[in-house]
């Protein structure tokens, strides 16, 4: 072994000899290590094919993994917590920084669980115009897990087309909220501002470009042997595993259980689209790697019904004690005041000014209680435990993420099977770390 | 009295002092507790609140000071409950008399926003939820959720456990409630029923310090392995530093004024 390499060394704890491998030296490590093939290897929390700052302590006899253990918390950042010290409009702009690749089911759980608690109900547009934000963003979701998945496993041209469309949906996310990622655009009672004048314009030319391109991935992936190879009997979930350890979302639809919240509670006027829930029975890596190809097809078809339902009227309750005030406008960096808005209290209402200023900086009360919302995040089951106790700041904030339920799957998915397996199942269940150490 | 006693005062005690109407509160006002069963641990849910606008350092110029909200307690639902939830209830009582376990092991049913909460006793906890989920007539089979809520430190049986369940079979949701003291955060492990409670509680210790009982290895999962306290409680400091923004001097945010 080459002690010179200040990179690839090796130590000695009380545990046992601890090495570092940089690749290309695994024949020497296994010279010193005199044969002895069964050890513990450490694998991130950086690391290019653990999807993120997760860690994975692996038990390994050989190439087989025979315990698995996944380490998580390299990305908490205390937003649960945070929450309780800002007003329940404030909380936006944390929650959608949870799961940063589906930050608008954030947004829309967390402000669903606080129009819950203070029984109001979204206009019309608003609701439309959710559902198809929600559905884009369940596109752009599903286009990094193929995309991260691809890269994973090697396929890096897959991971190149799927970051190139989910750059489309963010290009035009940008568009419509003002952000690419992070919006805060859905608040509590409605939108922060309505859907810019050339949606439409925008929406349709990204169906046509999505409806030429994912045809893509079924010539570069779907029937490509090796990425069949990977995929296939890999990471295998059964039904009653799923329920267990509580897995929703694609992983359990492809373990043949048709469960969407979407379709069994629909929320958000679900039950007016016309859409499948696709599933497999085989409960493998490429049963889900089929599903979300499939539901980018359905959200698109969600989006295209969308469209027709969407008609002109307000986006936020007419409740001038909740609805924020300010009718933000995009401008060159993100979403701002609106200079008429400012033009108004500064200028000409002593009383638009009083108001203002109360509703920003001391917010809305919220009547005690607690609720808890669930909506079908492009993960699974993300559900808000909102409680408040009556003041201006809610009392407790908890989320229920499926990256951090999915995650626990991860042992029972790979062990007793080879390390690239595990790589591949890892890739299925696609934790977001963001969401899964809030 | 005549109209300058009025003015200046005829040795009254001052709004929200010792001996003001605060300590005789208007009906539907008073501490829930006294209206309560003495048996019975009242649940409360919410923190007294006085005064406005979070000072509590000067003289009284906002003229909220002698305000005096008492802390929520959730009200407890009277038969019938309406929608599923005579189902659920009864079906639930009729399992656990068949397992003999008496119907006090549920303290309180509350229904609030279309959502049924069981306040249960801890002792029955897990023989509860594995009732919940075998029932042929209750198939909870999916815990959705295991979080916990800290209501502050002068609310009795301050830290709670929630659970969230789902019934796939019948397309209901239910939340379970179990308070307990911070002197003996103690709740028995729900992991040998939902195995998916596993990393839930292993956060509920990490961030309330609630000791979950027969869990197959409780240590920390998203703070570090040596960290001292437990983040989530509300005696916990949120942390942070104060900012200079324009020249002034911006606190952080747990140290600013609170307009609750």
């Amino acid at each position: 072994m080459t002690t010179t390499d200040p990179y690839a060394s090796s130590r000695e704890t009380t545990e046992g000899r601890v090495y570092t491998v940089t690749g290309g030296d695994w024949d020497e490590f296994l010279e010193d290590a005199a044969g002895d093939e069964k050890f513990v290897m450490n694998l991130g929390p950086q690391h290019p094919s653990t999807h993120g700052v997760l860690r994975l302590v692996i038990e390994l006899e050989g190439e087989t993994v025979t315990q698995a253990r996944s380490v998580i918390g390299y990305l908490h950042t205390g937003i649960e917590k945070n929450c309780e010290y800002r007003t329940w409009t404030q909380g936006v702009t944390f929650v959608t920084r949870m799961d940063y690749l589906a930050p608008l089911s954030n947004e829309a759980a967390y402000c669903m669980g606080i129009e819950k608690l203070l029984g109001i109900e979204v206009p019309r547009r608003a609701e439309v115009a959710r559902v198809m934000l929600l559905e884009l963003n369940r596109v752009s979701s599903h286009l990094v897990a193929l995309a991260t998945g691809g890269m994973e496993l090697g396929a890096l041209t897959g991971m190149t087309n799927g970051f190139r469309e989910r750059e489309e949906v963010l290009h035009l996310l940008e568009h419509l909220t003002g952000l690419r990622m992070n919006h805060a655009f859905i608040r509590p009672g409605g939108l922060a501002q309505d859907l810019p004048d050339d949606y439409h314009e925008k929406v349709t030319d990204f169906l046509k470009v999505m409806d030429k391109r994912l045809p893509g991935y079924d010539k570069l992936l779907t029937g490509q042997p090796i990425w069949r190879n990977r995929l296939q009997g890999v990471g295998y979930l059964p039904v009653d595993a799923c329920l267990s350890l509580g897995v929703t979302g694609p992983i359990l639809r492809s373990a043949g259980l048709p469960w969407d919240i979407r379709k069994t509670e629909p929320y958000l006027g679900y039950d007016e689209y016309d859409f499948e829930v696709p599933t497999t029975t085989e409960a493998d890596s490429f049963g889900r790697y089929l599903l979300r190809l499939e539901e980018i097809h359905q959200s698109l078809k969600i989006v295209r019904q969308c469209l027709d339902k969407l008609e002109p009227g307000p986006v936020m309750v007419d409740d001038p004690k909740v609805a924020w005030p300010a009718k933000l406008t995009v401008s060159s960096d993100g979403l701002g005041n609106s200079l008429d808005h400012v033009r108004k209290i500064m200028g000409q209402s002593m009383e638009s000014l009083i108001h203002h200023f109360k509703l920003v900086t001391e917010g809305f009360s919220v009547p005690p209680g607690q609720v808890y919302v669930p909506v079908e995040s492009p993960r699974g089951e993300l559900g808000y435990h909102l409680v408040s106790d009556g003041g201006t700041r809610p009392m407790r904030v908890h989320v229920r993420e499926p990256s951090f339920i999915n995650l626990q799957a991860m042992p029972a998915m790979s062990e007793g099977g080879l390390v690239a397996d595990m790589i591949a199942a890892v890739a299925s269940l696609d934790p977001v770390m963001g969401g899964c150490d809030r | 009295m005549t109209e300058e006693e009025k003015l200046v005062g005829s040795g009254k005690p001052d709004p929200g002092d010792e001996h003001s109407s605060a300590e005789h509160p208007e009906p539907g006002l008073e501490p829930a507790d006294s209206t309560r069963p003495a048996e019975r641990i009242p649940v409360v849910a919410g923190r007294p609140r006085r005064g406005m606008f979070g000072v509590d350092d000067a003289g009284d110029t906002s003229g909220y000071g002698g305000l005096r909200l008492p802390a929520y307690v959730p009200p407890a639902a009277e038969r019938p409950y309406g929608d599923w939830f005579d189902e659920v209830a009864d079906d639930l009582l009729e399992a656990l008399s068949g397992k003999g376990i008496a119907a006090s092991a549920i303290q309180q049913v509350t229904i609030d926003r279309g959502e049924i909460t069981f306040y249960v006793q801890r002792e029955h906890l897990v023989e509860i939820c594995r009732t919940l989920r075998d029932d042929p007539s209750l198939r909870f089979e999916l815990c959705s959720s295991v979080s916990a809520v800290d209501y502050g430190e002068e609310v009795p049986q301050r830290l709670h456990a929630v659970y969230h369940l789902t019934s796939m079979t019948y397309r209901r949701r239910i939340r379970l409630e179990v308070a307990v003291d911070v002197d003996d955060p103690h709740i028995p492990s729900v992991v040998e029923v939902y195995a998916t409670a596993d990393w839930q509680e292993r956060e509920n210790w990490d961030m309330f310090g609630i000791v979950h009982d027969g869990h197959p290895a409780l240590t920390r999962i998203l703070m570090p392995d040596d960290w001292d306290g437990h983040p989530q409680r509300k005696d916990y400091p949120l942390g942070g530093v104060p900012v200079e923004y324009k020249g002034a001097e911006i606190p952080p945010p747990d140290q600013r004024r609170a307009y609750t």
